[in-house]
C-alpha cells in the first residue's frame, strides 16, 4: 500500500471501541453529528456498521434481533442484510454501509468515508 | 569456503526448512542452530498424545542427534540468543558464546499468553508449550488431584482430555459462551461441549478468571462471581504471542511477529524468518502446515533461488481421541452466502458449509469429518460448486440417498419419552397400541391411549409416531412449520424439548435439526420462551433473541424513543405515586402523559438514555415496571367493588391486587390482560380480557379467552368458584397451562379456539391434581421471575444496552 492511500484511509477510520463492547448478536449506536450509525457483532463476531435507520420508516436497527448476518428491524420487521444494507425478501430498500476493521487488541474502528465493498 | 548460517529456535519450522536446503545443497553453509529448549528438534503437536500416554517422547523426535552430526551442524541446545548485531552480523549467546552469520534465520516461534491475574506466579501454574510442560503436568497427575484449565481453545482441550485421560479431576473454564469459538459455530460448540462433559470433564463457559488462589502453590481459581474451584494445578491455554522481541531489539521491523515479506525476509536482508514468530501480510500463524510452506519458501531463498509466500488458508482438527471436528475458512453471514446445513441429531453430526459466488468459503463439520479434506481442498483450489450444490453437503462419496427423514427425531426418542403431558402417556405405549390394535388413524389412537385427546398440542407427534410405525400406510397431516428454520410445529417443537430435556437454543436447534446455523427473529424469541417456560431456575436467558422491548423493558415508538409504564397494582394509585410520576415528567421534560386502557399512566417521549435514571426515580417512590412491554402479565383492572360500589358483592378491587401480586413478572406466549368486576354490571370490562372474574353473591365466575384488539371477543364462562384462594388458584392453574400450550405469540383466545374450553375445563376444573399440579408450577416458576427488571438495570444489568459506543464531534467527523 502506498503512503498516499495510508494517509487518505487513516484521516478516515475512527475507534470506535472494544469487540466485547459490543454484544453477540447485537449492536450498539455511534453518534454522530448527523444522526446514529449502528455496529453489529454476529454469532461468529463479524462485525458490521451501516446507518441505524431502516430504510422502511426509520426504525432504529440497533435495536434489533440479529440473526446469521442480517437484523430484523424493531418496528415492522424488515430484515435487512449487514454486509449490503440492503433489505431482504420482497421489501425494498438500502442503509448506507462503511467499512469496519477489529484490530488484534479487539479495538474496533469505523471508516466514515469508505463505503464497504 | 561455504557461508555461515546461523538458526535462532529449533522448532518445526526450521527443522522443515533445514531439511530441504540440506537436500538441494548439502554443503552450501555452515549451520549453527541455537535453541532455548535443551533439546533437540521434536514434533510439538504430538505433545497431547504424549500427555494422555498414546506416544512417548522417543516417538515423536523429528532430528534425533545423529541427524545434525551426520549434516555436520552444530546444536547449541539450551543456549538461548540474547542479542543480535546486525551490523556486525553476529548473535550472542547466553552462555556468552558468539556466533558470526552470513545469513541468519529467526525461528523463535511463539509464547503462550499468561493472563496477568493475581497469582499467576504461584508453582503449580503452567502454560502448555513445550515438552517441559507435558513433564510437569505428568508428575502433577501421578498424584491425582483436580486440575483447572483455563481455555476452551484447541490446546485447553487437548490438554484437559490428556490429565483427564491421567485421572485428574478436571474443570475446564472459557471466558466465551461457546468453546472453541474461533474456529466453530455455536452448534458445534454445542456438541463439542457434550462431548467433552460425557468424559467427565466439567465445562464452565462464561467464566471470568478473578485471581488464582494460594499460599505459595495453587489451591483454587476464584471467578468473577466469586465461585472458587479447586485445583492442584492450573494450565493456561488462553493464546500466543509471537516471539519477536529479540528481532524488535536488534531493530527489525516487527508488528505483532516480525514483519516479513513474501521471500520471508525481514528488514535486514540478510536476515530470515520463519514459523510463528513472523507476520506476513499482517497474518501470524499458529498451525504447522502454513509454517511448512514458509520453510520451503525459505529454503528455495537461503539458495537464491526464485520462490515466494503468499499467505496460507488453514484448517483446524481437535487432536482428542474419539471427538472429530474439523473447521476452515470463513463461516460468518452474509448476504452474498449461502449456507449449508446438515444436522443429525441421532448421530451427532452437523455439517455446515458456506458457499459464496460459487465456491466454498467456510468449513464446519463436528461428527463426521471423513470428507474435511476433500471440502477443503474445493476450498482451497476455488472450485466452482454449481453442479454438486444439492448433494454437495453428503461429500465425495454420496450416491444417490435419501432425503433427512422428517421423523427421525421422534424415532430417537427413548420408549419412556412421555408424547402427551395432558394424559402422561409415553412413546412406548402409543407405538405398542398402535400395532397390537391395528390402529391406523389418529382417532383410533385417541381413543385407545387418550394421547392427543385433550388440548391436542402433541397431533403433530403422535401422527408421525403413526407414520414411523405403519410406513408408508400413514401420512401424516401438515403441520405449520414455526418458520423457515424448521419443518417442525411450534407443538412439536415444545413437546421435544420437554421430552429431549434439551435446556438451551443451541441444543434445540442442533437436536431438532434445525436448517440455519443461529435462527431467525422468528423461532428465536419463541424458543427462548419455551425454554424459560419449561426448564424455570434452570434455562439462562437468551437475552439477544428478545425483541427490544424486552431487552430494555419499555416499548419503542415510532421515534425510537420508549414510553415508560409503572405497575399500578389493580390500577390503584395514591397521591406519593402521582406526586413522583409528576416530578419525572418535569425532571426529564417528558412530553406526553397519557392514561391507559389498562387503568395506569403511560410516559411517552423517553429517550433511551434516560430510562434508568427515569426508573430510579420511580424505583424510589416503590413502583416498579409495569410490564408494558412483555409477553407476559400487563394489567389486573379492576372496579372499586364492595369498597365504595352500592353493587359490589365481592372486594373486586382487593382481589384484583393479589391476582397481580401473583402474576406479576410471568413470561406468557403473549400478552395477558385480567380484570376483575364486582358485580354483573361488569364496569371492569372483564368479559373481553384474557382471564376475566366477575364477581356475583355466589363466589367467582372465571372467564377465559376474551379479547378486544384486532378481534373482539367475548369470554367464555369456565366455572364458578365459591372463595377468594380458588379464584386465585384457577387464574394461575390456566396462566400456566396456557404458558405451556400456547404457542408463542398466540393469545388466550385463540390457544382456547384451538384446543377447545372442553380441554381447559378437563384439566383445570375437572381434575384437581392437575389443577394443583399447574398452580404449583406456576408459582415455582414465579420465584424466578418475580424480579422487578428496572430495578435490575438501575444498579447496572445491561448498561450498554442504554449508552452509545461513542460519540464522534462534528469537528472530529469532518464530513
Ligand atoms: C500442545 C500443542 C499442540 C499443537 N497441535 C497442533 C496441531 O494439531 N496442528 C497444528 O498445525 N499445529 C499445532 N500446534 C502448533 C504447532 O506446534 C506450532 O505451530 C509449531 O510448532 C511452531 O513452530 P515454530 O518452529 O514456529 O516454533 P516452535 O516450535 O515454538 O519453536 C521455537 C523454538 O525456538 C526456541 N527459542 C525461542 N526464543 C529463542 C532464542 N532467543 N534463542 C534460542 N531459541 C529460542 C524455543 O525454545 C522453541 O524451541 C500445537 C502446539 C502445541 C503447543
Ligand atoms: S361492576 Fe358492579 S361492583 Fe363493580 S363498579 Fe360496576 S356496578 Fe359496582
Ligand atoms: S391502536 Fe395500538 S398499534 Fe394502533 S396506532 Fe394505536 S397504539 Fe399503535
Ligand atoms: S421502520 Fe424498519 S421495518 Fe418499518
Amino acid at each position: 500500500m502506498n503512503d498516499m492511500v495510508m494517509k487518505m484511509e487513516s484521516e478516515h477510520w475512527f475507534t470506535v471501541g472494544r469487540l466485547s463492547e459490543i454484544p453477540r448478536r447485537g449492536a450498539r449506536q455511534i453518534i454522530l453529528p448527523r444522526g446514529p450509525i449502528a455496529v453489529f457483532r454476529t454469532q461468529n463476531d463479524k462485525v458490521y456498521a451501516i446507518d441505524d435507520k431502516c430504510p422502511h420508516k426509520g426504525g432504529p436497527l440497533s435495536q434489533g434481533i440479529v440473526h446469521d448476518g442480517s437484523v430484523t428491524c424493531p418496528l415492522h420487521n424488515w430484515v435487512i442484510d449487514l454486509q449490503s444494507g440492503s433489505a431482504m425478501g420482497t421489501d425494498q430498500g438500502c442503509v448506507r454501509t462503511y467499512a469496519v476493521r477489529t484490530d488484534e487488541n479487539g479495538l474496533v474502528s469505523v471508516s466514515l468515508a469508505a463505503p464497504s465493498e | 569456503m561455504s557461508k555461515k548460517l546461523v538458526v535462532i529456535g529449533n522448532g518445526m519450522a526450521p527443522g522443515r526448512a533445514l531439511e530441504r536446503l540440506l537436500d538441494q545443497a548439502p554443503e552450501a553453509y555452515e549451520i549453527t542452530i541455537f535453541n532455548a529448549e535443551p533439546r533437540v528438534n521434536y514434533d510439538r503437536i504430538m505433545l497431547s498424545p504424549v500427555l494422555s500416554g498414546e506416544k512417548t517422547y522417543q516417538d515423536i523426535l523429528i532430528h534425533d542427534d545423529a541427524w545434525y552430526e551426520k549434516h555436520g551442524i552444530t546444536l547449541k541446545k539450551g543456549c538461548k540468543v540474547t542479542a543480535i548485531d546486525c551490523a556486525g552480523k553476529t548473535v550472542t549467546g547466553a552462555d556468552g558464546s558468539v556466533a558470526a552469520y552470513d545469513k541468519l534465520l529467526i525461528a523463535t516461534g511463539s509464547a503462550p499468553f499468561i493472563i496477568p491475574v493475581p497469582g499467576k506466579d504461584l508453582e503449580g501454574v503452567l502454560a502448555y508449550r513445550d515438552l517441559d510442560d507435558v513433564e510437569a503436568m505428568l508428575a502433577a497427575a501421578e498424584k491425582g488431584g483436580s486440575a483447572v484449565v483455563i481455555g476452551g481453545g484447541l490446546l485447553g482441550l487437548e490438554a484437559a482430555a490428556g490429565l483427564k485421560e491421567r485421572g485428574m479431576d478436571v474443570t475446564v473454564l472459557h471466558l466465551m459462551p461457546t468453546l472453541m469459538e474461533r474456529q466453530l459455530d455455536t452448534a458445534a460448540g454445542y456438541l463439542l461441549e457434550r462431548a467433552i462433559e460425557a468424559r467427565g470433564i466439567k465445562v464452565v463457559t462464561g467464566a471470568n478468571t478473578h485471581e488464582i488462589v494460594g499460599d505459595g502453590k495453587v489451591e483454587a481459581v476464584r471467578l468473577d462471581d466469586g465461585t472458587e474451584i479447586p485445583a492442584d494445578i492450573v494450565v493456561m491455554a488462553v493464546g500466543i504471542r509471537p516471539n519477536a522481541g529479540l528481532a524488535k531489539e536488534a531493530g527489525l521491523e516487527v508488528n505483532r511477529g516480525i514483519v516479513v515479506d513474501d521471500a520471508m525476509q525481514t528488514s535486514d536482508p540478510d536476515i530470515f524468518a520463519v514459523g510463528e514468530c513472523v507476520e506476513h501480510r499482517g497474518h501470524c500463524y499458529g498451525l504447522v502446515a502454513p509454517l511448512y510452506e514458509m520453510a520451503k519458501v525459505v529454503a528455495e531463498r537461503l539458495l537464491d533461488k526464485e520462490a515466494g509466500y503468499e499467505g496460507s488458508v488453514t484448517s483446524t482438527r481437535l487432536k482428542v481421541t474419539g471427538i472429530d471436528l474439523f473447521s476452515a475458512g470463513d463461516f460468518a453471514e452474509g448476504k452474498d452466502r449461502e449456507e449449508i446445513v446438515l444436522r443429525d441429531a441421532a448421530g451427532g453430526i452437523y455439517k455446515r458449509l458456506v458457499v459464496r459466488d460459487d465456491k466454498l468459503i467456510g468449513i464446519v463439520l463436528y461428527g463426521d469429518t471423513r470428507d474435511g479434506a476433500w471440502f477443503f481442498q474445493l476450498m482451497k483450489d476455488e472450485t466452482p460448486i454449481g453442479e454438486m450444490r444439492e448433494t454437495l453437503i453428503f461429500g465425495q462419496n454420496y450416491a444417490g440417498g435419501s432425503p433427512l427423514d422428517p421423523t427421525a427425531a421422534v424415532a430417537a426418542l427413548p420408549d419412556d419419552a412421555e408424547i402427551c403431558g395432558c394424559n402422561g402417556v409415553c412413546k412406548s405405549s402409543i407405538v405398542g397400541a398402535i400395532t397390537e390394535h391395528g390402529l391406523t388413524s389418529i382417532d383410533g389412537v385417541r381413543a385407545r391411549t387418550k394421547a392427543s385427546a385433550s388440548c391436542g398440542s402433541c397431533t403433530g407427534l403422535v401422527e408421525q409416531l403413526m407414520s414411523l410405525t405403519l410406513g408408508e400406510g400413514f401420512t401424516p397431516g401438515a403441520v405449520q412449520p414455526m418458520c423457515g428454520c424448521t419443518d417442525l410445529g411450534h407443538d412439536d417443537v415444545r413437546r421435544l424439548i420437554v421430552a429431549k430435556e434439551l435446556k438451551s437454543i443451541p441444543a434445540v436447534m442442533q437436536e431438532l435439526e434445525w436448517k440455519t446455523s443461529c435462527g431467525c427473529a422468528k423461532c428465536r424469541p419463541a424458543l427462548n420462551f419455551y425454554l424459560i417456560a419449561d426448564w424455570p431456575g434452570e434455562y439462562q436467558d437468551d437475552y439477544q433473541s428478545r425483541f427490544i422491548n424486552e431487552r430494555v423493558h419499555a416499548n419503542i415508538q415510532k421515534d425510537g424513543t420508549y414510553s415508560v409504564v409503572p405497575r399500578m397494582w389493580g390500577g390503584m394509585t395514591s397521591s406519593a405515586e402521582l406526586r413522583a410520576i409528576a416530578d419525572v415528567v418535569d425532571k426529564f421534560g417528558i412530553p406526553t402523559v397519557k392514561v391507559t386502557g389498562g387503568q395506569r399512566i403511560d410516559l411517552l417521549g423517553v429517550p433511551k438514555e434516560n430510562l434508568p435514571a427515569v426508573w430510579a426515580d420511580l424505583n424510589a417512590a416503590g413502583m416498579v415496571s409495569g410490564h408494558a412491554y412483555a409477553k407476559g402479565l400487563r394489567t389486573v383492572k379492576t372496579c372499586v367493588g364492595t369498597d365504595w360500589c352500592r353493587f359490589g358483592t365481592q372486594d373486586s378491587t382487593g382481589l384484583g391486587v393479589k391476582l397481580e401480586k401473583m402474576l406479576w413478572g410471568s413470561w406468557t406466549p403473549h400478552k395477558v390482560k385480567l380484570a376483575v368486576s364486582g358485580c354483573p354490571r361488569n364496569c371492569a370490562e372483564a368479559t373481553c380480557k384474557d382471564i376475566g372474574v366477575v364477581c356475583v353473591d355466589s363466589g367467582y365466575e372465571i372467564h377465559v379467552g376474551g379479547a378486544a384488539g384486532m378481534h373482539v371477543k367475548g369470554t367464555e364462562l369456565l366455572c364458578t368458584v365459591p372463595t377468594e384462594e380458588e379464584a386465585l388458584e384457577y387464574c394461575a392453574a390456566i396462566t400456566q397451562l396456557y404458558r405451556e400450550q400456547g404457542r408463542y405469540l398466540e393469545r388466550i383466545y385463540k390457544w382456547m379456539d384451538r384446543v377447545g374450553l372442553d380441554a381447559i375445563r378437563e384439566q383445570v376444573v375437572e381434575d384437581e391434581a392437575r389443577r394443583t399440579a399447574l398452580f404449583e408450577k406456576f408459582l415455582y416458576s414465579q420465584r424466578f421471575a418475580q424480579r422487578d427488571p428496572w430495578a435490575e438495570r438501575v444498579a447496572g444489568t445491561d448498561s450498554h444496552e442504554f449508552t452509545p459506543l461513542n460519540r464522534i464531534a462534528a469537528r472530529e467527523a469532518a464530513e
